[in-house]
C-alpha cells in the first residue's frame, strides 16, 4: 500500500502548479485549466484520505467536485467565447472594463 | 284731457328712426352701396320729420291750454326714496319719456326739418368722399341724440342727448381724422364741452338735492297730480315759502346749468371750440354747429325757464354773457378770411343774441331767433359749402370773388340768407332780431345798445363775406377757375327751400307793432309762463307803438349802414380795408389773432394741463417706475445675488466638501483595484496563505 505522504505530495505539487499557473498566465483558458489542476489536487486528497480512513464520503465528495468542475468549465468557456466576440481577446490583463 | 292722435301717440318713434339706421350704418354700412346708404339714412330722417310734423299738427289742433303731451315709456332710473336737502322724502325716478309741448314742437320741427334738408344736401356734397356710410351713420346718430335731447321729459334724459350730440360733434369734426388739425379740433370741442358739462351735471345734482325730481313738468300726463315735476315743485315751494324767488340755491342751480349751456352753445368763455369745429365737413357745420346742436343750450335754458324766472340774478348773468358774446364774436368775424370761420363767429354772435333774449326774460323771442337762425345760418353754411365745392375746396375768401354769375342759385340764396341775418325787413332775421332788441330795450338800454352795435357789425361782416365771395374781381386760382360749376340738384334744392324759409319763416312771429299778432309768442306762452303768475315773463309785446317803430327804424338803419360800409370797403374802394388795417395795425392784429384768446387759454390752461401731465409723467417715471418697479427689481436682484452666493458656496460647497472628502479617503484604496485579474488572484492566494499561517499560529 502506497503511504499517504505520496498522495499528499502529488496533490501539493499539482496544487502549486495550478496556483502558479493561475497567477502567472494571462490567457484565461490556461487559467481555467490551472483551476482544473487545483480542483484535481483536492480530489486526489479526498480520495486518498477516503481510502486511508475507509470512509466512502470522501469519494462521493470527489464525484461532486468533478461534476462541479464540468459545470464550471462549461460556464467559464461560455463567458470566454462571449467575451472574445466583443473584445477579440482572451487575455486577462485586458479585461479591465470595471476598472475606474 | 291730453290731446291724442296717431302721430301724437307715436311721437316716441321720432328719435328711433335715425337710431335704427345709425346702428345699421355703423355695424354693416361698409357693405352697402352709396345709393342704399342715402336712401336709408335720408329716408329715416324723412320718416322722423313726417312723424314729428304729424304730431305737432295734432298738438296744435288741440285747445291752447291743452297743448302738451307727455308719455313715460319706462322708468329709466328708479332710484327709490330719497331725502331732499330740505328733508322732504321723495320717490326719485328719472323716466325715459317724451314731452311734446309748444317749445319742443318748435325744436323737433327745426331739427327734423333742417336736418332733412341738410341730409339731402349731403348726398351731393359727400358723394365723392370716402367713408360715405360712416358720415351718414354719425349724422343719423346725431339726429337720434338731438331728438332725444329736445323730446326728453326730464333733465337727466336731456343730458343723455346732450352728451350724445357732443359725441357726434366730436366724431364729425374729426371726420377727416387723417388730418391732424381736424383730429385736434375734435378733441378741443370735446374737452371744452367737458368743462361746461361739469357745471351742467353739478347743476342737475343740486337740482335733485333741492327739488327731488328732474322731470320738467307733470303736465300732459294722464294723472298729473300723481307725478312730480320741476315746475310743480317750484310752484309748491314758492307757495309754502320753502323757496323764495331769488333764493341762492335756485341762482346756483341756474348758473351751473348755464355753465353747461356756455359750453354747448359756444358762449364766453367757452366759445373757443366752435371756430375750430369748422374742420368738419360743411354739412356738419350747418347741421350741428349752426342750426341744431349749438342751440341746445338755448333750448335748455328756455326749457328751464320756470327756474330761471325765479333766479333773476342768473338771468342777468345770462343776458350779460349773451350780449358780451354777441359783440365779441361779431368783432372777431370782421377780420377772418376763412369763409367758414366768419360764419362760425357769426353763429357764436347770434347765439349770444339768443341768450340775450333769454336773459331779459323774452324766452319766446330767444326760441324764435333760434328757429329763424337755424334757417338762414344753415343756408349760409350750405351755401358756403356749395361755394367751396365750386372752387375746388378753397375756403380762403381772398382766393374767391366774382362768383355771382358762375354759381347763380348758390349766390342768390346766399344773398337772401345774408339779408336775413343782417336784419332787412321783411326777412326772418329782421323779425326775430327786432323782437330781441325790443325786449332788450325794455329791460336795459345798455344791453340794447350792445345788441344794436352787434347788428351793424353783423351786417358789415356778412356783406364783407358776400362781396369778397360773389362780387368784385375774380381771385380764384387759374387751375380752380376752369372747374367752377354750380352744384348738383340735391345740393341746390335744399338751398332754395331754406331760402324760402329764411324769407317767410319769420312771419309767424310778425310783431304786433307792424300789425301782426305774434302767433309764435302766443304759441309758446303756456311754456314760458313760469312757475307762478307773479314771476311770469312779461306777456305778449306791449311796448308802445311809437317806441317800437323807432327801434325798428334804427336797427334797420344800422343794418343798411353796415351793408353800405361793406359795399364801400370791398367793392367801390378796395384799397380802404388795407389802409384801415394799416392805420390801426395793433387793433387789426388783435382782431386777426382773435384777441389772442386761444394763446391765453393755451398759456393758462392747456399748457398748464400739459405741465401737470409732464409732472405726473415724471412722477410716474421717477417714483412709480423708478422707485417702485425698478427698485423692486433691484431689490430682487440683490437678494437673488445673495441666495446665489449662498447656493454656490454653502449648499453646493457642502456637497462638494463631502464628495472631496470621500475621494480623498478612497484614494489609497484605489491603488488596490488594479483591474488586473491576476493580481486579484495573487491577493486571494496571499490572503489564504496569510490566513493559513495565522490559523496555524493560533492553533499552535
Amino acid at each position: 500500500m502506497i503511504p499517504i505522504g505520496h498522495y499528499l505530495f502529488l496533490s501539493l505539487a499539482l496544487f502549486i502548479i495550478g496556483v502558479i499557473g493561475v497567477l502567472t498566465r494571462r490567457n484565461v483558458i490556461i487559467i481555467l485549466m490551472s483551476i482544473e489542476l487545483i480542483l484535481n489536487a483536492v480530489n486526489i486528497n479526498l480520495v486518498a484520505f477516503a481510502r486511508l480512513f475507509g470512509d466512502v464520503a470522501g469519494q462521493v465528495f470527489a464525484i461532486f467536485i468533478i461534476t462541479d468542475a464540468a459545470a464550471e468549465a462549461a460556464v467559464g468557456l461560455g463567458i470566454i467565447i462571449a467575451f472574445f466576440r466583443n473584445r477579440e481577446t482572451v487575455l486577462s490583463d485586458e479585461m479591465d472594463m470595471l476598472k475606474w | 284731457m291730453t290731446p291724442s292722435g296717431y302721430f301724437l301717440d307715436h311721437v316716441w318713434l321720432v328719435p328711433l328712426f335715425p337710431l335704427f339706421t345709425a346702428a345699421l350704418m355703423l355695424l354693416a354700412g361698409r357693405r352697402l352701396r352709396n345709393g342704399a346708404v342715402s336712401a336709408l339714412c335720408v329716408g329715416s330722417v324723412a320718416a322722423s320729420f313726417v312723424f314729428a310734423a304729424g304730431a305737432v299738427l295734432q298738438l296744435v289742433a288741440a285747445d291752447p291750454a291743452q297743448r302738451v303731451k307727455q308719455m313715460i315709456l319706462f322708468a329709466w332710473v328708479p332710484a327709490g326714496p330719497m331725502h331732499t336737502a330740505a328733508g322732504r322724502l321723495v320717490d326719485f325716478v328719472a323716466d325715459w319719456g317724451v314731452l311734446l309741448d309748444p317749445l319742443s314742437s318748435v325744436m323737433v320741427l327745426v331739427v327734423t326739418g333742417v336736418g332733412l334738408l341738410i341730409h339731402i344736401y349731403s348726398i351731393g356734397y359727400m358723394g365723392h368722399e370716402g367713408g360715405y356710410y360712416r358720415f351718414f351713420g354719425y349724422m343719423n346718430l346725431f339726429m337720434f341724440s338731438m331728438l332725444t335731447l329736445v323730446l326728453a321729459n326730464n333733465l337727466l334724459l336731456l343730458f343723455v342727448g346732450w352728451e350724445g350730440v357732443g359725441l357726434c360733434s366730436y366724431l364729425l369734426i374729426g371726420f377727416y381724422f387723417l388730418r391732424r388739425s381736424a383730429a385736434d379740433a375734435g378733441k378741443k370741442a370735446f374737452i371744452v364741452n367737458r368743462v361746461g358739462d361739469t357745471g351742467f351735471l353739478l347743476g342737475v345734482f343740486l337740482l335733485v338735492a333741492t327739488l327731488g325730481t328732474v322731470r320738467f313738468t307733470s303736465a300732459g300726463l294722464p294723472v298729473p297730480s300723481a307725478y312730480s315735476g320741476i315746475a310743480q315743485a317750484l310752484a309748491a315751494g314758492i307757495e309754502s315759502h320753502a323757496l323764495a324767488a331769488g333764493a341762492p340755491v335756485l341762482t346756483a342751480i341756474a348758473l351751473l346749468l348755464f355753465v353747461g349751456a356756455t359750453g354747448k352753445s359756444a358762449q364766453l368763455p367757452l366759445y373757443v371750440w366752435l371756430p375750430d369745429a369748422m374742420e368738419g365737413p360743411t354739412p356738419v357745420s350747418a347741421l350741428i354747429h349752426a342750426a341744431t346742436m349749438v342751440t341746445a343750450g338755448v333750448y335748455m335754458v328756455a326749457r328751464m325757464n320756470a327756474l330761471y324766472q325765479l333766479a333773476p340774478l342768473a338771468l342777468e348773468v345770462v343776458a350779460v354773457v349773451g350780449a358780451a358774446t354777441a359783440i365779441f364774436a361779431a368783432t372777431l368775424g370782421l377780420a377772418q378770411n376763412d369763409i367758414k370761420r366768419v360764419l362760425a363767429y357769426s353763429t357764436i354772435s347770434q347765439l349770444g343774441y339768443m341768450f340775450l333774449a333769454l336773459g331779459v326774460g323774452a324766452f319766446a323771442a330767444g326760441i324764435f331767433h333760434l328757429m329763424t337762425h337755424a334757417f338762414f345760418k344753415a343756408l349760409l353754411f350750405l351755401g358756403s359749402g356749395s361755394v367751396i365745392h365750386a372752387v375746388s375746396g378753397e375756403q380762403d375768401m381772398r382766393k374767391m370773388g366774382a362768383l355771382w354769375s358762375r354759381i347763380p342759385t348758390t349766390a342768390k340764396t346766399f344773398l337772401i340768407a345774408a339779408l336775413a341775418i343782417a336784419g332787412i325787413p321783411p326777412l326772418a332775421g329782421f323779425v326775430s332780431k327786432d323782437e330781441i332788441l325790443g325786449k332788450a330795450f325794455e329791460h336795459s338800454p345798455l344791453l340794447w345798445l350792445v345788441g344794436f352795435v352787434t347788428a351793424g357789425l353783423t351786417a358789415f361782416y356778412m356783406f364783407r363775406l358776400v362781396n369778397m365771395t360773389f362780387f368784385g374781381t375774380s381771385r380764384v386760382d387759374p387751375e380752380a377757375a376752369r372747374h367752377i360749376h354750380e352744384s348738383p340738384r340735391s345740393m341746390t334744392m335744399p338751398l332754395v327751400i331754406l331760402a324760402a324759409l329764411s324769407v317767410i319763416g319769420g312771419w309767424i312771429g310778425w310783431p304786433v307793432a307792424l300789425g301782426g299778432v305774434n302767433r309764435f309768442e302766443r304759441f309758446l306762452e303756456p311754456v314760458t309762463r313760469g312757475a307762478t303768475p307773479e314771476t311770469a315773463a312779461e306777456g305778449v309785446a306791449h311796448h308802445t307803438m311809437a317806441g317800437g317803430y323807432a327801434l325798428m327804424a334804427v336797427s334797420v338803419g344800422i343794418a343798411l349802414a353796415g351793408i353800405w360800409l361793406a359795399y364801400a370797403f370791398y367793392i367801390r374802394r378796395r384799397e380802404l380795408p388795407g389802409r384801415v388795417a394799416a392805420s390801426w395795425p395793433r387793433l387789426y392784429r388783435l382782431l386777426y389773432r382773435k384777441y389772442y384768446v386761444d394763446e391765453v387759454y393755451d398759456a393758462m390752461f392747456v399748457n398748464r394741463t400739459k405741465d401737470l401731465g409732464t409732472a405726473l409723467g415724471a412722477f410716474d417715471a421717477g417714483v412709480v417706475d423708478g422707485l417702485g418697479v425698478d427698485g423692486a427689481g433691484w431689490l430682487t436682484r440683490a437678494t437673488s445675488r445673495l441666495s446665489i452666493w449662498w447656493d454656490t458656496w454653502i449648499v453646493d460647497g457642502l456637497v462638494n466638501v463631502v464628495g472631496r472628502a470621500v475621494r480623498a479617503l478612497s484614494y489609497p484604496v484605489r491603488w488596490v483595484q488594479t483591474g488586473v485579474v491576476s493580481s486579484y488572484a495573487l491577493f486571494i492566494v496571499l490572503g489564504i496563505v496569510l490566513g493559513i499561517v495565522l490559523l496555524g499560529y493560533r492553533l499552535h
